[in-house]
């Protein structure tokens, strides 16, 4: 896992993003347990403290839950983790949307050519 | 321990007529990592000394877990001072001989471990170690006391940009997990992820001391970048 933290925005949020990245694409499987405070947070290069901080939100939003027994692990409401995953990619899209627009296309010429668009020929 | 480790109440240190530390109040709790952050002068190392016992305030009072600095908080406290103190004979080996028999808080293997990750022969003399490693190696005989509070001056200023980050790495997977580490730098923008909370230091008063993400929240910008800012010259 390669952690990219910007300058301009609160650590701990960064973390969380990044975080329910790992579990929205699996990399976090549902159910699995999720490493260790410590272990994450020197992976990043970042304070525990921090780290925590992000874990703990996690769990607020029901991605995490915390078990008496086994510690950490990722949700089981797998509901939840591909409604997160489309919010994400809706997000995106969005973002994709609005580049093209920049670029002069309007939505319907942006689907027309994303539809036509054959990566392998075309990609530069 | 919800009692404050560090509290200074209008702490002031003047040598004659100049004012290093300056009606300083501040907290700081447990399990922290602070940053003391400031331009050269600001009064980083007279804050650390004072912290150590090793100078007395002028006024006010400054407290370590409730007491006076002096030789209970001497045994809490792990410091690495911005210079080396170790005769230049010594070997590696000396050196954790020499912790042992001063702290009984040491540990002798997690020092040997970790001179080894960090490629210091327990046979070198200080004498022909480069700067670098002399800090790298003072730097792991002070993380591996099982102390209370860290005081860390400059601890990375003579160091190349990897073995930076071992050290950082170092502090943040050594540090006891009730302790607290305070270090002084102003190479900010290196250590800035690691910090819980950076305290503003500028001709000897306190101008800021908050949360890194409290920082970045408010300013919508780095510490770093507040920093540069607030200590700009010539203006």
């Amino acid at each position: 896992m390669n952690w990219k933290l910007t300058e301009d925005r609160p650590i701990w949020i960064q973390l969380v993003e990044q975080l329910t990245t790992l579990i929205v694409s699996g990399i976090y499987a549902s159910g699995s347990a999720v490493p260790a405070v410590r272990t994450l947070a020197t992976e990043a290069g970042v304070n525990p403290n921090t780290m925590q901080r992000a874990l703990a939100e996690l769990e607020n939003r029901g991605l995490v839950e915390t078990r008496r027994t086994s510690g950490r692990v990722v949700t089981e409401d797998l509901t939840l983790i591909q409604g997160i995953r489309r919010q994400l990619a809706y997000q995106r899209m969005d973002e994709f949307f609005e580049t093209m627009h920049s670029l002069g296309y309007t939505e319907e010429q942006t689907r027309e050519l994303l539809a036509a668009w054959n990566k392998k020929e075309e990609s530069v | 321990m919800n009692q404050e480790l560090i509290t200074a109440n209008s702490l002031t240190k003047s040598y004659g007529t100049k004012i290093a530390l300056d009606h300083i109040d501040l907290s700081v709790g447990h399990g922290r990592i602070v940053g003391l952050l400031g331009p050269n002068g600001s009064g980083k190392t007279t804050f650390i000394k004072l912290l150590c016992g090793l100078l007395h305030p002028t006024s006010g009072a400054l407290k370590i877990e409730g007491l006076a600095p002096g030789v209970e908080t001497k045994s809490i406290i792990s410091y690495l001072p911005d210079r080396m103190y170790f005769a230049d004979w010594m070997r590696t080996s000396d050196l954790a001989d020499f912790f042992t028999d001063f702290y009984t808080d040491f540990d002798r293997a997690k020092a040997l471990e970790m001179f080894r990750a960090l490629g210091i022969s327990q046979n070198e003399r200080i004498k022909t170690m480069s700067k670098g490693t002399k800090e790298k190696a003072q730097l792991a005989l002070i993380m591996s006391r099982k102390a209370q509070l860290y005081l860390l001056d400059e601890p990375i200023g003579g160091v190349d940009p990897a073995a930076r980050d071992f050290i950082l790495n170092t502090i943040l997977t050594n540090y006891n997990e009730n302790g607290t580490v305070m270090l002084s730098t102003h190479l900010i923008s290196d250590i800035e992820r690691v910090l819980d909370e950076a305290i503003f230091l500028q001709n000897g008063k306190v101008v800021r001391h908050d949360t890194v993400d409290n920082i970045r929240e408010k300013e919508g910008k780095s510490v770093d970048q507040l920093f540069r800012e607030i200590f700009t010259y010539g203006r």
